[in-house]
């Protein structure tokens, strides 16, 4: 089973995701953004960056890039749909994902580990890990914040200090079905003991779990 | 045709910019601010004759890219 990890210009931690995966046993290859047809591969993952430089909006024209139509088809199949950071953008700005990012409440970069708390097990980041479990995982973004005006989102990891402001404390947040699934901090920086913490690995592990054929 | 879009942030959305903002001007010695909003103009050249066809185009432009609707609002003003 085979995941696409989509390469926009401006993206930055494909090789990252890539690595982390194979690490696990997945399958993986890098699929540039105006790839039109998905059909050999059973999920998706959005990588974090700076996606067509963020103009306008972060995530606003990626939004648009051919490769969007077949990750929407993919994700209205069920299939494993993850946006780590910027690729979380990507899918709000994309409707897949219920709400938007805006700037950190005090307007700061920030770029360190950050603690978060598993609350609900039913996504495809989550499945492998226990309700109440806490991770702790490198966040490393400016607009992190996360405002859900509907208040009818899922949220599948909570921040334990909100250090951006996120709405509900969310630090992942999940589509109704559980299967497409936008997550802030990036798991795959904390996939090895090297890098100072492997708590990752469970949710890319279920990431991978939750691939099926296609 | 010259074509402003003013797209603003709805109100019940937070606007961290304008709030550190307005605590900067605080600062600095304007304590009567009540609030400080950011806002994004963009300006448009648009080939057509017909003022009120180019404000619908230009209206489905900021539906499909320009605005994001979950955090803004906008409006469109042509100039000859």
């Amino acid at each position: 089973m085979r995941t696409a990890v989509i390469v926009f210009p401006g993206t930055n931690c494909e090789h990252d995701v890539v690595h982390a995966l194979r690490s696990l046993g997945g399958d993986a290859e890098l699929v540039w953004h105006r790839a039109t047809d998905l059909s050999d591969f059973d999920g998706v993952i959005l990588p974090g960056g700076f996606a067509h430089g963020d103009y306008l909006r972060t995530g606003a024209i990626a939004r648009f890039s051919p490769v969007m139509a077949e990750v929407g088809r993919m994700a209205d199949e069920g299939a494993p749909v993850l946006g780590i950071c910027n690729g979380f953008q990507v899918l709000c700005e994309a409707g897949m994902l219920p709400g938007a990012l805006i700037a950190n409440r005090d307007l700061a970069f920030i770029c360190r580990f950050v603690d978060v708390e598993v609350t609900d097990t039913s996504t495809i980041l989550t499945r492998n890990a226990a309700l109440g479990q806490r991770i702790r995982i490198p966040l490393n973004s400016y607009e992190g914040n996360w405002v859900d005006p509907g208040f009818g989102a899922r949220v599948a990891l909570t921040y334990l200090d909100n250090p951006n402001g996120s709405q509900g404390s969310a630090a992942a947040v999940s589509n109704a079905e559980g299967n497409v699934v936008g997550v802030m901090p990036h798991p795959e920086r904390a996939s090895d003991e090297l890098l100072g913490s492997s708590d990752g690995l469970v949710l890319l592990e279920s990431f991978l779990q939750s691939l099926v054929p296609a | 045709m010259r074509v402003t879009v003013e797209i603003t942030r709805r109100p019940e959305i937070a606007d961290p910019e304008g709030t550190n903002i307005m605590r900067a001007l605080t600062d600095l010695g304007h304590p009567h601010i009540e609030s400080v909003r950011v806002d994004r103009i963009i300006h448009l050249d648009v080939t057509g004759d017909d003022p009120d066809h180019v404000k619908l185009q230009v209206e489905e432009m900021c539906r499909q890219l320009l605005a994001n609707p979950v955090l803004e609002d906008f409006r469109v003003e042509v100039s000859e």
